[in-house]
């Protein structure tokens, strides 16, 4: 179903440019908790009419998006610089840009798409990285993604996190006879296609594998029971997780991909259990009397966060990843659900549900520092992107006509956008990079 | 009505005329809509029909809560004696939630739910190999709204009896 994609990269370097006296370094520093937009200039990919003018606009959406860049409107500008020469750098500061993406695209005999951009610094004088694409046209949003990482990561020091996709619950049709179906797009909502098309089926919580084409997630035939799938991206086949006498659900892969931690429900409890997926054995990690759900490891694979009721409201709790040592970590007022450790390991994401309001919020491993990212009627199920920086996750405004829409938020808080999509949409997990 | 093995002539009359006096007194709950203006005259007795409007197929439950109020005992206990009547029938309990909830717990709350109803039909005297639980989350409301009015109607507990007498 998908492509295999073949993108050559080369670098692009210009004659002596990276000689050039360095008076000022164009950095961002992404720990400061209020970052100032840098102002970027993002020149169309001449060349081919095709594609040139839509790669920039891609390039200066993502940039923008992530809340560090503020490029600057193209009707600005004092030239249009060429591919080959260095820029007149005074051109760029009289119009404040700190930094300038200039790039070619164009087509090979064979129809292949070269794309090329440069990153220049316009107070060190200098470039700053160049490359160099060449792939078949079709994948020409992938480059444009790829770009916008290669000057987030330039610029920021930080890989990015703009080639990558995002599995959903594309949701349609009335409240009360909802059509949930898989679905996949780019991370800013292009290219989406479903994975499933039944109408008889709830689809829950999908996940993606770290390690390969595959998604785990909870499909419910109605009139039956809720079970953990292993589904393949890339040929559409799904195989059921175990053979279990009740409802199973809440899955999630471990960093290695090897195994699958979930909840397993028996009589009026849920508790956690870990599957290894090669030897099939199943390893009971929690034992209470309770709702114990919504398990996610750590990105060194050693502990699990997770929430449970046992202590009367949903709370989170930490535990090794063999089931020892499980402690709260969550205490301020109301309940919290759905914790998602960050791939960077230094924050677990988590919904909050005080006075009738639902968060999106982060806290510390031990559960100091928690922060409120948006709050509102109801937002949930929060996924980290890659980087750790941008967190995606659903929000449902009141109405009957009302449903879940995707959006993002950055970790200042300050920086939140809606994701499009087609149709109503809730459940999302951000993929890692792609490669 | 001849499908009905068993009974003599007088005792249906009398189970008729006990469900008529259990609609009368379940008509004023506000959240008992099903019920609502239904009327047990022209429902044969031992249908689908005859349990769902005459003796509630469904109770329901305050926020986070699976206790059962006295209300849902009741309906509870008429679902009871008439699975012990019609003996022939199955039944799946079907656990749901409101929308004020996050999506992986209010599936395990539906299903707590479900079981709890399906350990008090127990309790009553019903074997449990012919009930079923099963568990819906969120995921499906019969009322649409974004606020309590619908909510309470929301969370759930569902006895759907077997479509046919099983052998």
């Amino acid at each position: 179903m998908m492509k295999t994609l073949l993108i050559l990269v080369f670098a692009v370097v210009l004659a002596g440019t990276f000689s050039g006296p360095a008076h000022a370094q164009l950095e961002i520093d992404v720990t400061q908790a209020h970052v100032e937009p840098v102002p970027i200039a993002i020149t169309s990919f001449g060349g081919d009419t095709e594609y040139g003018d839509r790669i920039a606009e891609v390039v200066a959406d993502n940039l923008r998006r992530s809340g560090l860049f503020r490029p600057i409107d193209r009707a600005a500008f004092i030239e249009q610089p060429g591919f080959d020469s260095t820029p007149n750098y005074a051109n760029w500061r009289m119009i404040n840009a700190d930094g300038l993406v200039v790039g070619r695209a164009s087509r090979q005999p064979d129809g292949q798409l070269l794309a090329e951009f440069r990153l220049w610094d316009i107070y060190g004088q200098r470039q700053l990285t160049g490359q160099q694409f060449q792939t078949s046209a079709e994948n020409w949003r992938r480059v444009a993604h790829i770009i916008s990482d290669a000057i987030y990561e330039r610029l920021t020091g930080e890989s990015g996190y703009f080639d990558t996709r995002v599995v959903f619950v594309s949701e349609s049709g009335p409240k009360t006879e909802r059509v949930r179906r898989l679905a996949i797009m780019d991370q800013d909502g292009h290219n989406l296609r479903h994975l499933t098309n039944a109408t008889n089926e709830i689809v829950r919580n999908p996940r993606f594998s770290p390690t390969r084409q595959e998604i785990t997630y909870v499909s419910q035939e109605l009139g039956d029971t809720a079970r953990v799938y292993l589904f393949n991206i890339e040929t559409g086949q799904r195989e059921v997780v175990g053979e279990f006498p009740n409802m199973s659900f809440a899955p999630r892969f471990s960093p290695d991909g090897q195994r699958i931690v979930m909840s397993l429900q028996q009589g009026g409890n849920a508790n956690i259990y870990m599957m290894d997926l090669r030897t099939r054995q199943t390893t009971r990690l929690t034992h209470s009397p309770s709702i114990d759900t919504s398990p996610s490891f750590s990105p060194d694979g050693n502990r699990i966060v997770f929430e449970s009721d046992r202590g009367g409201r949903q709370q989170i709790y930490v535990m090794n990843a063999d089931g020892s040592n499980q402690e709260r970590i969550s205490f301020g007022q109301g309940s919290y659900g759905t914790p998602v450790w960050s791939p960077r390991g230094d924050l677990i994401a988590f919904t909050k549900l005080s006075g009738g309001r639902f968060s999106i919020g982060v806290m510390r491993p031990d559960g100091s520092g928690e922060r409120i990212l948006t709050e509102g009627f109801h937002n949930e199920g929060p996924t980290w992107a890659p980087n750790g920086r941008v967190i995606m996750f659903f929000r449902e405004v009141p109405g009957a006509e009302g449903g879940p829409q995707l959006w993002t938020v950055d970790l200042t808080g300050r920086h939140e956008h809606p994701v499009r999509t087609n149709s109503f949409a809730s459940d999302p997990a951000w993929s890692p990079l792609l490669n | 009505m001849s499908s009905i093995v068993g009974l003599g002539r007088g005792l249906r009359w009398v189970i008729v005329l006990s469900f008529a006096l259990v609609v009368a007194a379940c008509a004023q709950s506000p959240t008992d809509h099903n019920m609502a203006g239904a009327g047990g005259g022209n429902v044969t007795p031992g249908t689908n029909q005859d349990f769902v409007v005459n003796v509630g197929d469904r109770i329901f439950f305050t926020t986070d809560s699976t206790s059962l109020s006295s209300q849902a005992r009741e309906t509870l206990n008429r679902q009871a004696q008439w699975l012990r009547l019609y003996p022939q029938y199955q039944a799946v309990v079907e656990g749901h939630a409101d929308e004020r909830g996050t999506r992986e717990y209010n599936l395990g709350l539906s299903a707590r739910r479900a079981n709890v109803v399906r350990d008090y039909l127990v309790s009553q005297g019903i074997p449990a190999s012919r009930l079923r639980t099963n568990a819906y989350g969120k995921e499906r409301p019969v009322a649409s709204c974004n606020d309590e009015s619908c909510w309470s109607q929301n969370r759930r507990a569902v006895t759907a009896i077997s479509s046919g007498p099983t052998s």
